[in-house]
């Protein structure tokens, strides 16, 4: 059997950065892919997306953007460019094409079992992302015959949908995208929306993400907020990375022509019944944002940017009017819904106890406490607030590499097995 | 914002709430509760529910005294009118949530409630529950709540204040989203 000090579990830019930082401290470690570097990107991502964040947020361990685009936001080939681009720079050791089946407790640390055979090492570092099962809702089930249902990671664009009226199910970063975007092929579009976090694209000439960077929003910590379980189920921001710089919210999508409704409660003998609940997420999304703008006025009046930036303003509040409650779907001529109901990570490798019982990884910043040496990267909020944005992998990697060597200097590791 | 004296004091043991929370996250069973009625027939339209009992905790529990409903249809339904129409009874569940909402988030929030008066309207057709047009649902069409509150905080705090109070009502979440009902017999 192979070994090695770390075994990181994915070669995506999360994975990617944490090998640098261990190249950077002289670990011992490999980079297991089961398919090509950025594999994500490559595979589950539909061909219109483009990262939300600008191009100089775009930034990794020793890497960032140096195009002559900083507002600009990278299409998937290009992240695949830069994420591909960056594991040769750093000379990453990935085995490519290398799916890891299973991680064990093993002697002196783990046991990873994979496509190309068993290694043991010390530690893991859990990199395989965060959205890589789409979540479809019980509410599925009850769709009817003639009505396809598809998840973001299955769409390919509009070309490949059936003609006629499309229900997006969800209003987060990726709903209100597809939404916006299938409604551009012309097909009537109806949007369930649920709690949503709505931004604008710019405020006051400049990027809402820019703004939340400088004001120090971004870099809020996870042992600092009010409620962490709360934080780390925010939704993803109502945002598009468009060539031009366009705000993609709930009242522009009206604008377009989309239906809004309330969230998805269930679909019985064909009628698909939606929450009354509507009004009360729009107010609640609409006071979210003006306290953010609020706090960010705040911050560029203490900074000493007023004199160079417009004047402060709020924007006009989400109307919802009173949208129906129950569709049905035959003579409303929805033929396609889209599920966009949020991702969750595969962790079903993990032959650890290290879940809750919702099945969700018990962590502390990353670090998993259950398993000495295991690590989590990429999730929601993981250590900060920018911890799902690519921006996010640098700060994480540095804090989590420390601890992971301070942990390699002290005493051997002693693994609990795991639970039957 | 306004600086306060004294303490914040709306009648809501936060600390006991804070405490239930934590204390049932841990231990998520106690955390089921089920709420019970029991209806008996008087005569017509007329009925009369005890509420007394309910399950939380993980055992039986009970109000300190049982409640009693006389539930009836106004005379000009030709009925004796011997207490409100059950769609008032929801609209009393739907004020009651809201409020007591209210009142517990302002104080998890330090706001001092001074006055919190709502005001709700149920609209409907009657012509569904008569059976006379068919697409005409027999519940309400609209319900609408106006609170008026009088407290010491921003127009945009109160608004958030109420705007909570309806994400964490039960009742309002009742009315706003599909609820598996089932009935059986003997």
């Amino acid at each position: 059997m192979r070994t090695t000090t770390v075994v990181v579990v994915g070669a995506g830019h999360a994975g990617l950065a944490m090998s640098r930082r261990l190249t950077e401290r002289s670990i011992d470690h490999v980079v297991l892919e089961r398919g090509e570097v950025g594999n994500s990107w490559r595979t589950e991502r539909w061909p219109g997306l483009r990262l939300l964040t600008p191009n100089w947020q775009t930034q990794l361990p020793g890497r960032r953007y140096d195009g002559d685009d900083p507002d600009g936001f990278m299409t998937m080939p290009e992240v695949i460019g830069f994420v591909e681009t960056y594991a040769r720079a750093i000379a990453a050791p990935v085995h490519t094409h290398t799916a890891v089946s299973a991680v064990r407790p093993g002697r002196d640390g783990y046991e990873v079992v994979t496509s190309g055979g068993p290694w043991r090492c010390a530690a893991v570092v859990v990199a395989s992302g965060a959205c890589s099962v789409p979540v479809v809702p019980a509410a599925a089930g009850g769709v009817p015959p003639g009505v396809a249902s598809l998840t973001p990671s299955a769409y390919r664009g509009t070309d490949g949908l059936a003609d006629g009226g499309v229900l997006v199910v969800g209003a987060s970063a990726t709903g209100v995208q597809l939404a916006g975007e299938i409604r551009r092929s012309g097909r009537p579009v109806t949007l369930a929306v649920g709690e949503h976090v709505r931004l604008p694209r710019l405020y006051r000439g400049r990027d809402i993400l820019s703004w939340m960077d400088g004001a120090g929003v971004l870099d809020q910590r996870y042992d600092e907020v009010d409620d962490i379980v709360r934080a780390r189920h925010v939704r993803s921001p109502q945002l598009v990375g468009s060539p031009e710089r366009a705000t993609l919210d709930l009242n522009s999508l009206s604008a377009a022509g989309v239906r809004l409704v309330g969230r998805l409660g269930g679909i019985s003998d064909g009628v698909a019944l939606f929450s009354g609940a509507l009004p009360n997420l729009c107010t609640l999304a609409d006071l979210k944002m003006n306290r953010l703008l609020d706090a960010l006025d705040g911050w560029a009046t203490a900074a000493g940017f007023d004199d160079d930036l417009p004047a402060p303003h709020r924007f006009e509040p989400t109307r919802v009017g009173r949208p129906p409650t129950a569709l049905d779907l035959g003579r409303d001529g929805i033929r396609t819904i889209v599920w966009a109901c949020g991702y969750r990570p595969d962790h079903s490798w993990l032959h650890l106890p290290v879940f809750d019982r919702r099945g969700r990884i018990r962590h502390d910043g990353g670090v998993v406490g259950d398993a000495p040496g295991v690590y989590l990267l990429g999730a929601p909020f993981l250590r900060r607030r920018r911890s799902s944005f690519i921006s996010g992998a640098g700060p994480d990697t540095r804090e989590l590499c420390d601890h992971l060597v301070a942990l390699l200097d002290g005493a051997p590791l002693r693994i609990t097995p795991a639970r039957a | 914002m306004t600086v306060t004296t004294t303490p914040v004091d709306n009648g809501i043991d936060l600390q006991f709430l804070l405490d239930a929370r934590e204390s049932l996250s841990a231990n998520p069973d106690a955390a089921d509760f089920q709420w019970r009625a029991s209806c008996t027939w008087v005569n017509g339209t007329h009925s009369h529910t005890v509420v007394e009992g309910f399950g939380g905790l993980g055992e039986e529990q009970a109000h300190t005294a049982a409640s009693h409903y006389d539930v009836d249809h106004p005379l000009c339904f030709g009925s004796e009118d011997h207490g409100p129409t059950p769609t008032e009874i929801v609209l009393v569940g739907l004020a009651g949530c809201l409020t007591a909402g209210v009142a517990a988030v302002a104080q998890r929030r330090g706001i001092q409630l001074r006055s919190v008066t709502a005001t709700l309207t149920g609209d409907m057709s009657v012509l569904g529950v008569l059976g006379a047009d068919p697409d005409v649902r027999n519940g309400f069409s609209h319900i609408a709540v106006h609170f008026d509150i009088d407290a010491d905080a921003s127009p945009a705090d109160i608004a958030a204040i109420v705007a909570q109070s309806q994400k964490r009502s039960a009742v309002y979440d009742i009315l706003t989203n599909p609820t598996p009902v089932t009935v059986t017999v003997n």
